[in-house]
């Protein structure tokens, strides 16, 4: 062991903070220093196997600076954000804990937030949530105790005052940097610039937005967003995802709440001979094209059940061309001892 | 009642004009109110309160009424009570996620917003979390104690531990008196 390191040294411990940094993370570290940052959602298992976990992580690691964990997107029942987190911080990921205000209250949320800081989350992402009526479960109880803004509001109270939402003090702060999500592809589009200025005034410091396949919509909405100079306050990164076929993603387009895709680019895809590879293209073409808009600060992939393929979309676009691709953090533990060690005695 | 929320939000800029010259005049008469007491005020104002403004604007009565602040469109009308603004799952057409058959309470809000004088400064104003334990109370008389400070609003004695000795002996008293 080098001799000049603290005995305590350990290399999965979160990096200090830097001065004017709200933590410690690798994504925050990405975007302040002006670098395209990448970030890619994991589709989270219905299993309570912490190797599918795992084995989705891993194709992601190379090229993503930060994995989302989603938190029962589309309001379907999968494994909870809080439990993916905590599996990929003690392999050392960085990971971008997703917090949805449909399924739990305020008393639930802060508890959440400060298990989460504690565990290593160094990103957390504030959203609304689908309505109960998108998933597998409607006859559930929509929460809504916060909205996406007042949680914000409320994480930011934490990190920053040090204290509850009741005013009562807490020890040892959360020290996370604070996403909100942005739709520019739904009505009402005039607003919706203005609307993003409300999540970022209430503390969001990086926005991911929903997929992106109207370019001149999302135009519109970041020429907003520099003439209120919000791309100065907030890091854009702009969501994108291959679609597998023009079938799904007319089924997307009716059935995922949000989700926008114009006619002409389901026909590009129908017209292709082989439909996922025309996806694929589809994808790196639209990359591309939107990391050139001024105030675009990087990329969020949600490729779901395609994890496989991010790797080779993002090398192809080329946003990765400055940096060396990070080898994935100690693959030896995470497919053998780590989740091994985790996994059901029975199995 | 749907069709007169909607006329409410065509009206944004009259009825907020009518709304603040109201609630001038109801924190001008603080000490008619204060005379008869704020306490036996409370159900006839509930009352008033949920005729009027739920005939107007479907209210539902949270006791905090932001309405000025969202185009006369009342947000706990929208399914996820959001109340800082339309969620990402808004229909192409401006219609709600989960309601289908509704407008989106936030599509609304904005329009109205821009109709008022002051409606796109004050849309801005970020809405901290819903209070609900004062869910059904009037939320009239609740801005003309936060107005004058009074109340709950009322500054905080500085000596605090003073009030507490007087408090064991009323409640003895009010034994006695049962």
């Amino acid at each position: 062991m080098n001799p000049d390191l603290p005995p305590h040294y350990d290399p999965g411990a979160p990096l200090p903070n830097l001065p004017g940094h709200s933590s410690g993370g690798r994504l925050e570290r990405i975007l302040r220093s002006g670098r395209f940052a990448v970030t890619a959602e994991l589709n989270p298992p219905d299993s309570a196997d912490p190797r599918d976990v795992y084995d989705r992580a891993l194709v992601l690691s190379e090229v993503c600076d930060a994995i989302n964990a989603t938190d029962a997107s589309g309001a379907n029942c999968h494994m909870s954000s809080v439990g993916i987190c905590s599996l990929l911080t003690r392999a050392g990921y960085a990971v971008i804990m997703q917090i949805s205000c449909r399924d739990r209250n305020r008393i639930a949320i802060q508890g959440d937030v400060l298990g989460a800081a504690a565990m290593g989350v160094q990103n957390i992402l504030c959203l609304t949530g689908d309505g109960v009526q998108a998933g597998d479960q409607p006859q559930a109880k929509p929460v809504f105790d916060f909205d996406s803004t007042s949680l914000l509001n409320c994480i930011t109270t934490m990190r920053d005052k040090g204290q509850f939402l009741s005013g009562r003090k807490l020890t040892t702060r959360p020290q996370v940097f604070l996403g909100a999500a942005a739709n520019p592809f739904v009505p009402p589009f005039e607003w919706r610039g203005d609307h993003i200025g409300k999540k970022i005034a209430a503390g969001a410091q990086f926005i991911q937005t929903q997929y992106c396949y109207d370019v001149p919509l999302l135009r519109q909405f970041m020429e907003k967003v520099r003439e209120n100079r919000l791309h100065e306050k907030a890091f854009f990164l702009v969501g994108v995802g291959p679609l597998p076929s023009a079938k799904t993603g007319r089924w997307m387009k009716n059935n995922v709440p949000g989700v926008h895709i114009p006619e002409p680019v389901l026909e590009r895809i129908e017209k292709a001979k082989d439909q996922k590879a025309e996806g694929k293209q589809l994808c790196i073409d639209l990359i591309q094209e939107i990391s050139e808009i001024d105030g675009v600060a990087g990329i969020h992939v949600m490729a779901y059940r395609q994890e496989e393929f991010v790797n080779e979309i993002i090398h192809a676009s080329g946003v990765m061309k400055n940096r060396k691709p990070r080898r994935a953090p100690r693959p030896a533990e995470q497919t053998q001892s780590g989740p091994g060690a985790l996994a059901p005695a029975a199995s | 009642m749907y069709a007169v929320r909607l006329w409410s939000v065509r009206h944004a800029r009259g009825l907020n004009r009518f709304y603040q010259a109201f609630e001038k005049a109801l924190v001008a008469l603080h000490p008619l109110w204060n005379r008869i007491g704020y306490d036996k005020l409370e159900q006839p104002f509930q009352k008033l309160e949920k005729a009027s403004k739920g005939f107007l604007f479907d209210c539902q009565m949270c006791g905090q009424c932001v309405l000025s602040s969202t185009g006369m469109s009342c947000p706990m009308n929208c399914p996820k009570t959001l109340r800082n603004g339309p969620c990402g799952g808004v229909r192409p057409n401006g219609h709600c996620e989960v309601k289908p058959e509704m407008k989106c309470v936030w599509v609304q809000g904005w329009q109205g917003a821009a109709r008022m004088d002051d409606g796109l400064e004050k849309i801005r104003n970020v809405q901290h979390a819903v209070d609900y334990s004062i869910k059904g109370k009037s939320a009239w008389l609740r801005v003309v104690r936060m107005t004058r400070k009074i109340g709950e609003f009322a500054p905080k004695p500085v000596k605090a531990p003073v009030a507490k000795p007087a408090a064991p002996k009323a409640q003895a008293s009010e034994g006695k008196a049962a």
